[in-house]
Parts: C-alpha cells; sequence; structure tokens
C-alpha cells in the first residue's frame, strides 16, 4: 500500500507533467519564479515533489498528508495559500488524482497541488476545515467519482437526481453508450 | 355548457326580483333597483376601461405600446380577458372550508359596489342622498377586509393565511390615516354630506388648505388598494399569491373586479373631498369630475411603473411612523385653526411648507451620505 | 405581547419551499427555507436540476466541438465562456492568437459583459417589484444581440470564439456599426441608471442587506462582482491578465460594504467601463489581420500535459482545467463556475434576514443555473 502511494508522485511525473527544466522555469511569471526559489529553499511539506506544468508550479504530495500539507501552505510564512480556486477530480483508470488550484491573495502566486488516491478505494482526507469554499466542490467530486472525503460531514448528492446509480465521472461508466430507452 | 346554464339562473333570479318588487307596489325601491343595477353596468364599463389605460399607460412607460391586436387599439382586450377568466376551470381544493371559500369573494366585492349608492357624480346624479355618506363610505370599506382574512383562512394553504394575515395588517394600519384625514376635511366643511362638502369648495378646492391632507390620503389610499409600492400582500416574487392564491377563473375575478372598484373609489373620493369634485367653470360638472379622477388614476398607474415595492415591515414603518402622527397633527392643527378662526389660508401655507420641509430633509439625508462605491483606476491596480 | 404567556406556546419554524418552479429564482433552483415568522433560520440550497454532464460529454467530443458546450454552460456570457476554453488549449499547444483577433475577441468579451449585466439589472428591479426596468434592459440586449447575430450569424450561442482565434473574418460593417452602438448604450446606461439606482424605496430593500465582509467572502470562495462588493480588490484581467487587456486603462468598481446595494452598483459601474474598453480597443483595432493563427488544425492534438485557464466572466472567475493526452479528445474537462461557488455564500448571507430579502440576495448574486449544473 505504502508502496502504490510512493509510486504514484513519480506516475504523475511521466504522465502529465514535465521535469524541472530551466529552458521552461525562465516562461513563468515572477511571482511563480520567487516561488519556485522559495519551495526549493524551504519547502514546508515533507514528501512532496516539485514539478511544472506550462505556467504553474506542481506540488504532488502522498495521500495521507494532504490536509497538513495544505495547513502548513496556508499558514506558512512566504506562502500564505489562503484561496482555493478549484477542486477537481481526475481518474486516470489506475488511480484518481485530485488537483487543487490555489492562490495568495498576499503576494499574487498561485500553486497547483496535487494528490491521488486508491482505485479501489479513494479516501482522502476533506480540505474543508483549512478552506471553506472547498465544500460543494468535494461534494461534487464524491458524486461524480465515488471519493470518500474523510471530515467534510456532508457528502450529500449535488447534481444528481435521489437514487442515482453509479458514478458517472469515472472512465468506467459506459456514458457514450449509455442509453436510457 | 354549465356557464351558460349558470348565467340563465342568474339573469332569471334577478329578472324575478326586478318583477316582484314591481307588482308589490314599491315602486321607489323599485326605481332604487333600477338605478343600481345601471350603476353597476356603467362601473363596469369604467372598470373595463381602466384595465385597457392602465395596460397602455404601463406599456407606454415600459417602452412598448400595449394591447393592440384585439379590436382597435386593443380596446376589445378586456374583454377578451374577462370571457377567458370566466370560462377557465374553477378548482377548488379539496380541504377548503366550503362557506368561507363561497362567501370570501362575496364579503370583499359587496362593500366596494355598495358604497357607490352614495357617491355623489353630480348634486342630482345621486343614487341615495345621506346625511352621512362619507362616513359610510369609510365604514364599509373596511368591512371587505374580513372577506380577506375568509379567503386566506378558508384556502387551506399556509401561504395564503400568511398572505391574508399581511393584508389584514396592512390595511387595518392604513385605515387611520384615511379617516383622520377624511374627517378633517368634514370639519372644514362642517358635514359628513359629500356634496355639502363639495359645494364648501366653490371658493377654493381643499387642495389649497390641505396640502398634507390630500398627500396623505392618497399614500394611504395607495395602501389601501394594494397598489405599488405597497403590494406585497398579492405580489408574485413573494410567496406566489397571498390570499388570492387558491381562487382562479370567476371567484378570482370578482376580487379583481373589486379591486378596480375600489380603485376608482378612491380616486373619486380625491377628487370631491380635495379637487373639487364637479365644480369647475363653462364645462358641465360631470366632465370636470371625470377629468379630475383621470388625473389621479393616471398618477396612481404611474406610480405603479416606477416604484419597486416595500418590504412589509418597512410598509408599516411607513404607516405608523410617519402616517398617522403626520394625520394626527393635521387634524389637531385643523381643528385649533377653526376653534380660533384663524384665516384658513395660513394652513394651507403651513401644510405647503411641511410638506417642502420634510422633501429637503429627505434630500438632506441621502445626499450628505450618498450611497457610493469605488473606482480604482487600473494604474493602482496593477501595482498592487 | 408579555414573555410569560408565550413562554408555554411552543412555536415550529415553517418550512417554505422556494421550489424549482418559482417567479423569482433565476432558473430552475430550489431554496429550502426555514422561516421564524419572517426572519430565515435556516437555508438550504437545491441544486442540479440543470445537470446535463457537459464535463462527461466534452470527453467524446473533439475540441472544436467542446467550444459549443461551453457555449451552453454560463447561457447568458457565451463569449466569455468559449474565451475560457480557448485560452486553456492555446496555453496547452503554445500558439499565439494574432492580434486583431485578440482585439475582437475582447470587444465582444466585453460587449457580452454588458449585455450580461443588463439582464441582472432588468432582473434585480422584478425581484424588488419595479416592472420598467426589465423592459429597458431588453432593449439594450436587443440592440447587443442584433450586433452579435450580424457578426457571428447567432444571437446567443455564438461558437465564433476558436482554438487559435476566431471563426470566420468579421463583417465589414463591424467598427461601424460599434461606433454606431456605443453612444446608444452609453446613454440607455445612464437612463438605466436614473431609474433605479437611487430610488428610496430600492434603496430601502437593497442597502444593508445580505451584508458579506471580505474576509468571509474570501473564505467562502466568492469571486466577481460578489467579491469586490465586499472591498476585495481582486479581478483576473488584473491578477492574471490574458488577451490584450495589459493595454486598456479602465476603471475598477470596487464597493464599501458588501450589501446587495453595493453588488448592483458595481455591475452598472462595470457596463460603463466596458464600454470605455470597446472604444479603446476599437482605436487599437488593426485594420488587417489573420482570423487565425497560423498551423492550427481544423482537429487539434494538443501535446499531452494540462492546463488551467482564467477569464474574468460577468459572474466571476470561470476556471477552466483541461488534461490532455495527445488525442484530439480531451481527457478530462473540470470547469470551474463562479455561480457554483458564489452560490456557497448564499446561506451565510440571508440567515437572519427576511423572506422578501432572500429574494433580494439571490438576485444580487446573479447566478445562472447552466454553470452552476453544468
Amino acid at each position: 500500500m505504502a508502496e502504490q502511494n510512493e509510486n504514484s508522485p513519480e506516475q504523475n511525473l511521466k504522465q502529465t507533467q514535465e521535469e524541472l527544466n530551466p529552458s521552461k522555469v525562465s516562461k513563468l511569471r515572477s511571482s511563480e519564479k520567487s516561488l519556485l526559489r522559495l519551495l526549493e529553499n524551504e519547502n514546508p511539506v515533507p514528501n512532496s515533489v516539485i514539478s511544472q506544468s506550462l505556467d504553474e508550479i506542481v506540488l504532488s504530495v502522498p495521500t495521507e498528508e494532504i490536509q497538513e500539507a495544505a495547513l502548513k501552505l496556508r499558514q506558512s510564512e512566504g506562502f500564505a495559500f489562503d484561496y482555493l480556486r478549484c477542486l477537481s477530480v481526475v481518474d486516470y483508470e489506475e488511480y484518481f488524482e485530485i488537483v487543487y488550484h490555489i492562490w495568495s491573495r498576499l503576494y499574487r502566486h498561485k500553486l497547483t497541488l496535487k494528490t491521488t488516491a486508491d482505485y479501489n478505494d479513494p479516501i482522502i482526507k476533506s480540505v474543508t476545515p483549512i478552506w471553506k469554499s472547498a465544500d460543494w466542490f468535494e461534494r461534487e467530486g464524491h458524486e461524480l467519482f465515488g471519493i470518500d472525503f474523510k471530515g467534510h460531514g456532508n457528502l450529500k448528492p449535488l447534481l444528481l437526481w435521489e437514487g442515482f446509480e453509479g458514478y458517472p465521472g469515472r472512465k468506467s461508466y459506459p456514458f457514450h453508450e449509455y442509453s436510457e430507452w | 355548457m354549465k356557464i351558460v346554464l349558470q348565467f340563465a339562473i342568474v339573469a332569471m333570479s334577478i329578472i324575478a326580483i326586478f318583477t316582484a318588487l314591481l307588482f308589490s307596489g314599491q315602486t321607489d325601491i323599485f326605481l332604487k333597483a333600477l338605478h343600481a343595477s345601471a350603476l353597476f353596468g356603467f362601473l363596469s364599463i369604467v372598470v373595463l376601461a381602466l384595465i385597457w389605460y392602465e395596460r397602455k399607460l404601463l406599456a407606454r412607460i415600459q417602452m412598448r405600446i400595449g394591447p393592440m391586436r384585439v379590436g382597435p387599439f386593443g380596446i376589445l382586450q378586456t374583454i377578451a380577458d374577462a370571457i377567458k377568466l370566466v370560462t377557465k376551470e374553477d378548482i377548488i381544493p379539496s380541504e377548503t372550508d366550503k362557506i368561507l371559500y363561497w362567501l370570501a369573494p362575496i364579503v370583499v366585492f359587496l362593500p366596494s359596489f355598495v358604497v357607490w349608492t352614495v357617491v355623489p357624480f353630480t348634486p342630482s346624479l345621486v343614487i341615495q342622498e345621506m346625511e352621512l355618506s362619507l362616513l359610510f363610505i369609510l365604514a364599509s370599506s373596511t368591512l371587505s377586509i374580513v372577506g380577506l382574512v375568509m379567503a386566506g383562512w378558508s384556502s387551506a394553504n399556509k401561504y395564503s393565511v400568511l398572505g391574508a394575515l399581511r393584508a389584514t395588517a396592512q390595511l387595518i394600519s392604513y385605515e387611520i390615516p384615511i379617516i383622520i384625514t377624511a374627517l378633517t376635511i368634514a370639519m372644514l366643511a362642517n358635514s359628513l354630506n359629500i356634496i355639502e362638502i363639495v359645494l364648501s369648495q366653490s371658493s377654493q378646492p381643499y387642495l389649497l388648505l390641505q396640502p398634507m391632507g390630500l398627500l396623505l390620503f392618497f399614500i394611504a389610499a395607495l395602501a389601501e388598494l394594494g397598489r405599488t409600492p405597497f403590494d406585497i400582500y398579492h405580489a408574485e416574487s413573494e410567496l406566489a399569491g397571498g390570499p388570492f392564491l387558491e381562487y382562479s377563473g370567476t371567484h378570482w375575478s370578482i376580487f379583481y373586479l373589486a379591486e378596480y372598484f375600489n380603485t376608482f373609489l378612491f380616486a373619486t373620493l380625491v377628487s370631491l373631498l380635495f379637487l373639487g369634485g364637479w365644480l369647475g367653470p363653462w364645462l358641465p360638472g360631470i366632465i370636470w369630475l371625470f377629468a379630475k379622477i383621470f388625473i389621479v388614476i393616471s398618477i396612481i398607474f404611474w406610480i405603479r411603473g416606477t416604484y419597486p415595492r416595500l418590504r412589509i415591515d418597512q410598509l408599516m414603518e411607513v404607516g405608523w411612523k410617519g402616517l398617522v402622527p403626520l394625520s394626527f397633527t393635521n387634524f389637531v392643527l385643523t381643528a385649533v385653526f377653526i376653534y380660533y378662526k384663524w384665516p384658513l389660508w395660513i394652513l394651507g401655507f403651513l401644510g405647503l411648507m411641511s410638506i417642502l420641509v420634510i422633501m429637503f430633509a429627505f434630500k438632506q439625508q441621502k445626499s450628505s451620505q450618498p450611497p457610493s462605491i469605488m473606482l480604482i483606476p487600473s494604474s493602482e491596480v496593477r501595482h498592487v | 405581547m408579555s414573555n410569560e404567556s408565550t413562554k408555554n406556546i411552543e412555536s415550529v419554524d415553517i418550512m417554505v419551499n422556494m421550489g424549482p418552479q418559482h417567479p423569482s429564482t433565476h432558473g430552475v433552483f430550489r431554496m429550502v427555507l426555514w422561516v421564524d415568522g419572517e426572519r430565515v433560520v435556516e437555508l438550504e440550497p437545491h441544486i442540479g436540476y440543470l445537470h446535463r454532464g457537459s464535463e462527461k460529454i466534452s470527453e467524446g467530443e473533439i475540441y472544436p466541438q467542446v467550444v459549443t458546450l461551453f457555449d451552453r454552460l454560463d447561457y447568458l456570457s457565451n463569449l466569455n465562456n468559449e474565451m475560457a476554453f480557448c485560452l486553456a488549449v492555446e496555453k496547452l499547444m503554445e500558439i499565439e492568437v494574432p492580434k486583431r483577433a485578440d482585439y475582437v475577441r475582447m470587444i465582444l468579451c466585453e460587449l457580452n459583459r454588458i449585455s450580461s449585466h443588463m439582464l441582472f439589472y432588468g432582473t434585480m428591479g422584478l425581484d424588488a417589484g419595479a416592472m420598467t426596468p426589465i423592459m429597458y434592459g431588453f432593449r439594450e440586449r436587443e440592440r447587443i444581440q442584433k450586433f452579435f447575430q450580424s457578426v457571428t450569424g447567432a444571437r446567443m450561442m455564438h461558437n465564433y470564439i476558436q482554438i487559435g482565434g476566431l471563426r470566420e473574418e468579421p463583417p465589414k460593417s463591424f467598427q461601424g456599426q460599434l461606433k454606431e452602438m456605443l453612444p446608444q448604450l452609453s446613454k440607455a446606461i445612464e437612463e438605466c441608471d436614473q431609474l433605479l439606482t437611487l430610488n428610496e424605496v430600492f434603496l430601502l430593500r437593497s442597502k444593508d442587506i445580505g451584508i458579506i465582509n471580505g474576509s468571509d467572502a474570501l473564505e467562502l470562495g466568492l469571486t466577481g462582482p460578489c467579491l469586490r462588493a465586499s472591498g476585495i480588490v481582486e479581478d483576473i484581467r488584473f491578477t492574471e491578465p490574458y488577451s490584450l487587456y495589459n493595454e486598456i486603462d479602465f476603471n475598477l468598481p470596487v464597493g464599501v460594504t458588501g450589501d446587495t446595494w453595493d453588488r448592483y452598483a458595481i455591475r452598472i459601474a462595470e457596463m460603463r467601463e466596458s464600454i470605455k474598453i470597446i472604444e479603446q480597443a476599437l482605436e487599437l483595432l488593426p485594420d488587417i489581420g489573420e482570423t487565425k493563427a497560423p498551423g492550427v488544425r481544423l482537429i487539434p492534438r494538443p501535446p499531452k500535459g494540462e492546463s488551467y485557464a482564467r477569464v474574468e466572466n460577468p459572474r466571476g472567475d470561470l476556471g477552466v482545467y483541461i488534461v490532455s493526452d495527445g488525442k484530439d479528445k480531451p481527457y478530462r474537462v473540470k470547469i470551474r463556475a463562479p455561480s457554483f461557488a458564489n452560490l456557497q455564500a448564499l446561506r451565510k448571507m440571508s440567515v437572519g434576514s427576511y423572506v422578501a430579502d432572500v429574494v433580494m440576495i439571490l438576485g444580487s448574486l446573479d447566478i445562472v443555473l447552466g454553470e452552476v449544473d453544468r
């Protein structure tokens, strides 16, 4: 189990992100460049991998540490990520990836925080205690993908009608062949 | 078919009553009943014209043209609507209290028609001349509030009960400024008979002596009628409909008719009490009266097209904290002036001054702390 | 009403259901209120009546087809949505849009902002009880939609902003029509302003209603005019400029109190600023230029990767997160809708106010159910 979680950030790198490439880093905005320097010097989140994707810096953390990582990112000096812009769930068929786009009002820099969840038993700690705006995003993620956000407290269905069976967001759901009659 | 049958029954019963009256020898009651039916017919036509006029005026304010297709300039639109209403299916919920449900429209409608028998259009054109006609009108118009509560309570729906209670609170509170202001006029004219009140305005209309009274009466009348800005109890965007929620078709059209009879009544009252009624140079009196009523009604419709509506607690505040003290002050002041026989034009002047002072105070308050937002230029934002 | 006599009376809060069909919930939106007398004690929004699975559908469509899906998300500001998606894909493919196309895009987006705010103005008046503002608002919308029809071919679902630029060259009368329309729009905005903004009854209905302060707004994830009403200076056009907003100077309206009136007044001011933007963009518009970036195939195949693009929708911050695996269909499209996040703040704003105020607060949030439910 632990091995699988250790491997998944590496799998991430191969699939969707690029390694820190100096020519790409130079294309970042100044606020992100200073953030990168800060992260390289004193990363408040242990066990995390820094990478870059186009104009965003990506920080991947293991599944259990997402809540502490989020808390540290919010409270640490120099980071102050107080605004959660978006919380998305991506289904990579072997694991789920949960992507948080966060923004700091004070320093005007943005970060993409990523973590993975096991495919067969996706449980992850909710970040609602840290950013209240994650409330409905997590409800939607639970409803469409089946991810259990521990600590949320109110994972009622949001978008689909009551009694809907299945998780239509997953790739395994027969969407494009689905017909009601 | 059912409707034709209903109409036939109603028509035959009316004819039966009339023939009974005729043959029993009570010719004066028979004549009065005939006049009353003619009045009813006349008022219905007036209501048709009013509804058409309201739709046209509102449309012009909103940059449209209003009904144009049914008849030339849409004159027959109201008749088409009336036919539609009458032929609609009468949906009566099963859990309503049947007696109250059927009685409520009658209780709302009857007072608003009965008072028309004492309203004089000219000194000779009145069905029943009463010494206390003003009192009779004010007292009867209060009766229809009971009908409103009956309507709200009998529909087995918590929203209509809420709406009926709100409506009752509103209507009862705004009765007070109306009655007090009307009594002020009666004091000035030294009579409760509307004909004498109008005749005593032959030197100057009470508009000049009681500008404050006119304003208070007009605003309170707007609230009595349930017109914008006081129409929260039957506003659709709130709890959808108020006390008339469960009424449909013919039942509802009786309420609607009563509302327009009331509008016409209050406009006539304003013209008779404050604007001098049928008095005026060279034209016959009835044309003057209708011209004045027309102006008042246009203002009522104009306000409807412009203002948003007040919330129920703000409405009660305006009534109790604004209109009631002012009307009482007006009453006492007028009484003092009459008792000491001071010249009455000073009274009018004082009224005008107080209106101007209030308007000025409002403007001051608005301009001293105007609500505003900040506009930050982009150069500042980009540096931040 | 002494306290002793009412102590033993058991009172229960009434549940009022402002159901999916209601004259004043803007779209199919259901609110369940628990009311104590006239005060709202608890509010629970129910959404999902318009859920069409746009995100899932887009996994089976090629990229130009996904643009049409985005049109129908926030159906009042179609061009802004298309812009968001195209920006995300252009970021992925690292292509640069030619200048003329970029200016035309910006002009169209700002015009869309004006027409969306005009509808907001009309429905705000209707919620307050005035019947005239909606007629004025829709008249201006007609003007703008006629112009859109001449440029893009459709009044509403334009499908005009494509990956790499525009779908086709704007008509020759583009600048002439705009020059004629802008003074008319300015005059209409002043008329609309005069009718409602400082009306005493409207002030009574909207001042100090639904106040939310800056830190609460940030916590709950508000964006757009609702956030700026609470005094926070935050606008995507300034913090992460896209298109050519860096070359335009305009003011940013920011509110003071965070109440309903501020949210309303900011949108009216934004309309005026949009006209300024369009005027400046018209002057800077190059006369000739390509409509699409060279090298963009009909069916683009962006390289593997992911990108996140943000635009300033009339409602707030619309974010699009695209994951691509090199094929001609996206792997995952996630839409971060501003109204979705704004609705979470409804409960905080309304608890403790009157039922009639909840209608006004909902109107001032300016949600569009198409993007809440997707």
